[in-house]
């Protein structure tokens, strides 16, 4: 895949990897050997036919290669372009033992990049039920779901919060990584398989606990959109922000095309990104376009960050400054963030994850002091309350998420969850293994009555 | 696609009341809560309070103040607005609390016709005190006084009613030993900060609704947090309404000032466009 120059890429929002040529693709379909018990579908969460598409591409059927994976995924263009495939498919290609995996998410990606200029085909819908199912948050379980559904011939209305669907993937994913031209195409093949959208619609507010309860089955894909803070002083400084309030402001609301977009951001001169996942690499690459300095503050050491190896490697090559085995211990400043306040971290005992335990180091020489206008938060998110706390019975666990069991059904009686609200903040993909788990569920359920 | 206006007034000096055809709202909307509207697609997204509601119609009143309410007070009946979301937040806490005083001041007045409707018809007795700086900013006056049992109307110089301020007011009803279960105030934070010090010594619940900065008003950007008795809450979800002795005020009134610079430039922008291309603005 090619790859623009850093400091030509922050120059702009466009999207940072150019994909792979159809040459190119070909090429990488033939190094696949056609495995007859293919490793790379047991690591893919919706177990896409990996082997099989990829043959289909080496014959240069790139239509019908498109057709086998949309068998299983719907949404491959954003999949091929921001599932962490190291792990999942191409982590389990026996290629990778000896040499390279096969390009699997590159390849998934070219398929569905081909697909959309050439006009998609939609799957077969089963003739209709009779059924109604009220799907709850837009993001991929919502869509996975309400594909899946429709699919089986119910009648799905999906209620959406915000004033466009996608969730993460329009609101946190920003657009150099995942282009919302796709988002929105890909979400627009539901609309077109009959699913009704509506927008602005927040359940448990706009719609009722009792009114969802009134469609014959009810999937809850509500996301882990509460965003955690530190709880450090100077936290609520003009200046500070959750990830999500930063990344919203720009990729929802365009807020770094202000004043042309009425939102605004500040855009800070010297921003401190505090976390080390895949939210905060996306958080201080926003601001590095924006034109800010930018330190990421991680409170582990470098080879311990758990955000995607590639989105590191991008962090630096766009002049993100790393500076790990620290954490804030107070963020300066009144009314505006002037500093942050960093204490260094030594590394102890490993923890339950496996990970040394970072301990703050003592003494005045483990604390310094950086100079910054704007403070970003990325340590996490949990799941969204605003709905689940108001269904009565419906178990949740320690951290708030959605109690569901093997078939994705919650403790109560024809409500099913899936995605980040089951989960706790995971991936899209395993949001929408989740959720077409749950649709298959849901089918069973209602077809048994 | 978008939502219509049906019926769009200046009900007092820059001050615009709409009745926008949004049922999805009016079916389960109560006092306290409000709704985000977003203009168009280059738009931000604003909070405005559920001021009342009838059948399909919901009703916002705001004062133009920025390059949002700016525009959509030259938006006229019959026009579109893109999107309207809500109701958000909690309701206002009700039931029969006995005797009960809402207080508005300026745009804030806005807020209480579905209150004291709504305390009304839960059995209490409803005492509305509002205030404005001169009379050309009073409003709903008329109505307010058919959801209350008594209505002072006061304006800072004098030119209607009360020469004063609803503190004034609020202090001597308390001083005269009058009995208050529940007090409601709305308005500007310093207003709200300083009526609600009247209540303090007498212990009496007070609520007020607050106005951070928001952007999607479901709790999921943190944007509106505020400090409740040294705790964080997000006003959209956790609020609007809060304890009023526990507020942390000054942090609430510099949180709002985060975006002056911007919000000057954008609306001079506006300004200057409206100006350059005669009036109407329409995208
Ligand atoms: C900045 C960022 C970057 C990420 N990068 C990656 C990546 O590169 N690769 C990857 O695989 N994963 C990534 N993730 C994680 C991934 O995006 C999530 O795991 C995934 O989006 C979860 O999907 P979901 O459908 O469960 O929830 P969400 O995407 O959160 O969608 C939930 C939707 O429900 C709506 N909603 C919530 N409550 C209500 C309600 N009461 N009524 C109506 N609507 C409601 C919300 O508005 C939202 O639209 C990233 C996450 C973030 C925040
Ligand atoms: C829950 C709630 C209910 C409200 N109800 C009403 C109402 O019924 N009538 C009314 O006139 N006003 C109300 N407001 C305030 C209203 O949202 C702001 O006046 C409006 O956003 C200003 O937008 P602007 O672009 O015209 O002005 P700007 O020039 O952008 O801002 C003027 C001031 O308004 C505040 N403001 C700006 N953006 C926002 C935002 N996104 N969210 C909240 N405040 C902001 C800031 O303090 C700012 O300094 C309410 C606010 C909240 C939080
Ligand atoms: S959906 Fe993701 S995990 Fe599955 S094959 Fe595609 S890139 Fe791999
Ligand atoms: S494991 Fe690798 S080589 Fe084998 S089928 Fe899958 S992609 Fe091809
Ligand atoms: S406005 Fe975003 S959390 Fe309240
Ligand atoms: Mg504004």
């Amino acid at each position: 895949m090619t790859k623009r120059a850093g400091d030509e890429r922050i120059a702009d929002f466009n999207e940072v990897n150019e994909g792979i040529s159809e040459q190119n693709a070909v090429l990488e379909a033939l190094r696949c050997m056609d495995c007859v018990r293919p490793q790379c579908t047991k690591g893919c969460p919706v177990n896409i036919d990996i082997s099989a598409f990829i043959r289909a591409i080496a014959e240069e059927d790139f239509k019908g290669a498109a057709a086998i994976i949309k068998k299983d995924n719907m949404l491959p263009a954003i999949c091929g372009r921001v599932c962490p495939q190291e792990n999942q498919c191409e982590g389990l290609c026996v290629l990778g033992k000896k040499e390279k995996p096969v390009r699997i998410g590159a390849l998934e990606r070219f398929v569905a990049d081909r697909e959309r200029e050439a006009g998609m085909t939609l799957p077969e819908i089963m003739s209709p039920t009779g059924k109604r199912v009220a799907v709850v948050g837009s993001g991929p379980a919502g869509i996975t779901a309400a594909a899946e559904l429709a699919r089986y011939g119910h009648s799905v209305t999906v209620f959406e919060s915000l004033h466009e669907a996608g969730g993460v993937l329009t609101y946190g994913i920003p657009e150099f990584r995942l282009p919302k031209e796709i988002v929105k195409a890909e979400i627009e093949q539901i609309l077109d398989m009959g699913v009704e959208l509506k927008l602005n619609h927040i359940a448990g507010r706009t719609v009722s606990v009792e009114e969802l309860l009134e469609f014959d089955a009810v999937f809850l894909g509500t996301g882990a959109g509460l965003p955690s803070f530190m709880g450090i002083e100077g936290e609520n400084l003009s200046g500070v922000y959750s990830a999500n309030e930063f990344l919203t402001r720009v990729n929802l609301m365009h807020a770094n095309a202000f004043p042309e977009y009425d939102t605004p951001v500040m855009k800070g001169s010297r921003v401190a990104v505090v976390g080390g996942g895949n939210v905060a690499m996306d958080s201080a690459r926003v601001s590095r376009r924006m034109g800010a300095e930018v330190y990421l503050i991680y409170r582990r050491r470098e080879e311990d960050l758990p955000a995607r190896e590639e989105e590191v490697h991008n962090a630096i090559e766009e002049g993100v400054e790393f500076i790990c085995c620290a954490n804030p211990v107070k963020i300066l400043g009144g009314p505006a963030v002037t500093g942050i306040e960093c204490v260094r971290m030594e590394m102890c005992d490993l923890d339950e994850s496996g990970r040394p335990c970072p301990v703050p180091m003592k003494g005045d020489e483990a604390v310094f002091t950086l100079d910054v206008d704007v403070v970003i938060e990325a340590i996490g998110q949990s799941p969204n309350p605003l709905l689940v706390s108001l269904i009565e019975g419906l178990e949740r666990g320690r951290r708030g998420n959605v109690i569901v069991d093997e078939h994705g059904l919650t403790s109560v009686d024809r409500i099913y969850a899936g995605g980040d609200i089951a989960t706790g903040a995971a991936t899209v993909i395993e949001a929408m293994g989740t959720a077409r788990k749950a649709a298959v569920s849901i089918n069973e359920m209602l077809m048994k009555k | 696609m978008g939502y219509k206006i049906e019926k769009a007034t200046e009900i007092a000096d820059n001050i615009f009341e709409f009745w926008i055809n949004a049922p999805h709202i009016t079916k389960n909307a109560r006092a306290g809560q409000f709704v985000v509207i977003r203009i168009n697609d280059s738009g931000e997204r604003i909070p405005l309070t559920i001021s009342e509601t009838d059948g399909s119609l919901v009703r916002i009143v705001f004062m133009a103040v920025g390059k949002t309410t700016t525009y959509l007070s030259t938006l006229k009946s019959g026009d579109e607005i893109r999107d309207i979301a809500g109701p958000l937040g909690h309701p206002s806490e009700m039931g029969n609390f006995g005797n009960c005083v809402v207080i508005g001041g300026g745009v804030g007045i806005a807020c209480l016709p579905i209150l004291a409707r709504e305390l009304k018809a839960a059995g209490n007795n409803v005492t509305g005190i509002i205030g404005a700086r001169n009379e050309s900013l009073l409003l709903l006056k008329d109505e307010l006084a058919t959801h209350c049992d008594e209505l002072v109307v006061c304006t800072d110089d004098g030119s209607y009613g009360f020469h004063g301020f609803p503190a004034d007011i609020l202090k001597k009803k308390l001083s005269d030993g009058e009995k208050i279960d529940c007090v409601w105030i709305i308005g500007p934070g310093i207003m709200m900060k300083i009526t609600s010090m009247a209540t303090i010594p007498y212990k009496v619940k007070t609520y007020v609704s607050l106005n951070p900065i928001m952007v999607d008003g479901t709790g999921m950007c943190g944007s509106c947090r505020v400090t409740i008795g040294g705790e964080t809450k997000f006003a959209c979800v956790d609020g609007p309404e809060f304890d009023a002795h526990l507020v942390d005020w000054d942090e609430l009134m510099s949180r709002q000032r985060t975006y002056t610079a911007q919000e000057k430039e954008s609306l001079k922008l506006f300004q200057d466009h409206q100006c350059s291309c005669g009036g109407d603005h329409h995208d």
